[in-house]
């Protein structure tokens, strides 16, 4: 099949535009003219695929995977959720990987100065493979707000970035989670880079109350949503279906 | 839930100043993960040409992002890709995608990779050798998509049905990089543009 089936077109009145003004970095970084359309081809139905030998068992534990001499600070956390596509079909086996500031706010970067420690026993990062139902769940500690050079007072809401890959490089996406109840992120101009409530609602962890662990974690949770496809079911195509 | 039921895409993000946190650990200054990935694009039985792409992305002001991170895709010689839809079969280990990130000092990423072959297209037109690219960082709240084609491919860029749905024909030559033959291994060099007058050409996939 020379003329695969496409993935839906990205909905862009729900992600943000490239220059949004109250995030200055955007904007000398967003281009300024059109994208240009693109029928998608085997180049963009198609991406890397990732099993379990890229990967290791508790790689998903960030209290645990850079632990030196005890646990990290802070409050301990559990989130998980679903892969799903927009049909709300699971994806499986797609790789997901997250990093975040610790609990007091600060990145294990060497270009990260914020006043606030760098904690031993945290690295920062984690990642995962969603399971045959598109199931994925990390364990680590809230992340802490933070301050950044914008405005002269902003500060990011407590934030894990989230990647994600999908079945091709047209469903490839990368994002931040959100705290459900978080006072910083309506302020916040890199949340408010989308102009969509619903969308940024999309993006605010719930508290999951009956997935948390008693006397241990609390959970939140985050389902994802990547471009779903299009079936070729009753396509007329020259080459059948 | 049935497939009717249509959900939304969750909504994009800038991947920030330390995305290498998360996917390139090591770069951003610790040792976490016992393989990191995307560091070996083709792989060591890859056949095809051994070349290098460098370059900068260049924001408005024509200055390098330095904490920009792209990831690359690409088919194998053959023009197939490492992927169950690819095309047919690709060497053991070609994984055919990579992650670029950039000195920290210059902006200045580069890649090591095998010159991709001929893709089929739609409708079984051929697209001209290309690599896939996305790019994130800080400041840019949605990866940009966009596509490195090659200099020393002038018959079949000529006639690539992405490259010639460009309308304006001078800024197809903002996807082409530009082949050197004077190192061991040759080097095309590819600056991304991402505002102003020569902006590289940006897709919406």
């Amino acid at each position: 099949m020379t003329t695969p089936a496409e993935y839906y077109q990205r909905n862009r009145d729900r992600h943000p535009p490239a220059l949004t003004p109250n995030y200055k970095t955007s904007i000398a970084r967003s281009p300024q003219f059109a994208l240009i359309s693109l029928e998608q081809t085997a180049s963009e139905i198609t991406g890397p695929t990732f099993g379990h030998g890229d990967i290791a068992p508790g790689d998903n534990d960030l209290i645990k995977n850079y632990a030196k001499t005890g646990d990290p600070i802070g409050e301990r956390i559990i989130v998980h959720g679903r892969v799903l596509d927009e049909n709300a079909r699971p994806v499986p086996n797609t790789l997901v990987e997250v990093w975040q500031a610790n609990a007091g706010g600060r990145y294990r970067h060497k270009k990260d100065t914020y006043l606030a420690p760098v904690d031993p026993n945290f690295g920062g990062c984690g990642r995962t493979l969603s399971d045959d139902v598109g199931y994925y769940a990390f364990r680590t500690i809230k992340p802490g707000a933070y301050p950044w050079r914008n405005l002269i007072n902003n500060w990011r809401p407590a934030h894990i970035h989230v990647s994600v890959f999908g079945a091709s490089f047209s469903q490839r996406l990368i994002t931040q989670l959100y705290f459900e109840g978080d006072p910083l992120i309506p302020l916040c101009p890199i949340v408010r880079s989308i102009p969509d409530a619903d969308a940024i609602d999309q993006l605010t962890a719930k508290l999951d109350l009956n997935a948390t662990i008693p006397l241990d974690s609390i959970a939140y949770r985050f389902d994802i949503v990547l471009r779903g496809r299009r079936s070729t079911m009753f396509e007329n195509r020259p080459e059948g279906n | 839930m049935t497939a009717c039921d249509t959900l939304h895409e969750t909504p994009s993000q800038t991947a920030g100043p330390y995305v290498h946190i998360g996917l390139a650990p090591g770069a951003a200054g610790f040792d976490i993960y016992e393989q990191e990935l995307g560091w070996d694009i083709a792989g060591p039985n890859a056949k095809g040409e051994r070349i290098r792409v460098q370059g900068h992305v260049l924001d408005g002001m024509n200055s390098p992002i330095k904490d920009v991170m792209l990831e690359a895709w690409q088919a194998n010689a053959e023009g197939h890709y490492a992927h169950p839809e690819g095309g047919g079969a690709v060497e053991d280990g070609f994984r055919g995608w990579g992650r670029v990130i950039t000195d920290f000092d210059t902006g200045e990423w580069s890649f090591d990779t095998i010159k991709p072959g001929a893709v089929i297209g739609r409708n079984g037109r051929m697209m001209a050798p290309h690599i896939n690219l996305w790019i994130v960082a800080r400041g840019i709240n949605i990866g940009l998509n966009t596509r490195l084609y090659f200099s020393d491919e002038v018959v079949a860029n000529a006639s690539d049905p992405i490259l010639n749905v460009i309308e304006w024909e001078r800024r197809r030559s903002t996807l082409v990089a530009t082949r050197h033959d004077d190192g061991e291994t040759p080097v095309y060099r590819f600056d991304v543009k991402i505002q102003g007058q020569d902006e590289t050409v940006f897709f919406d996939i």
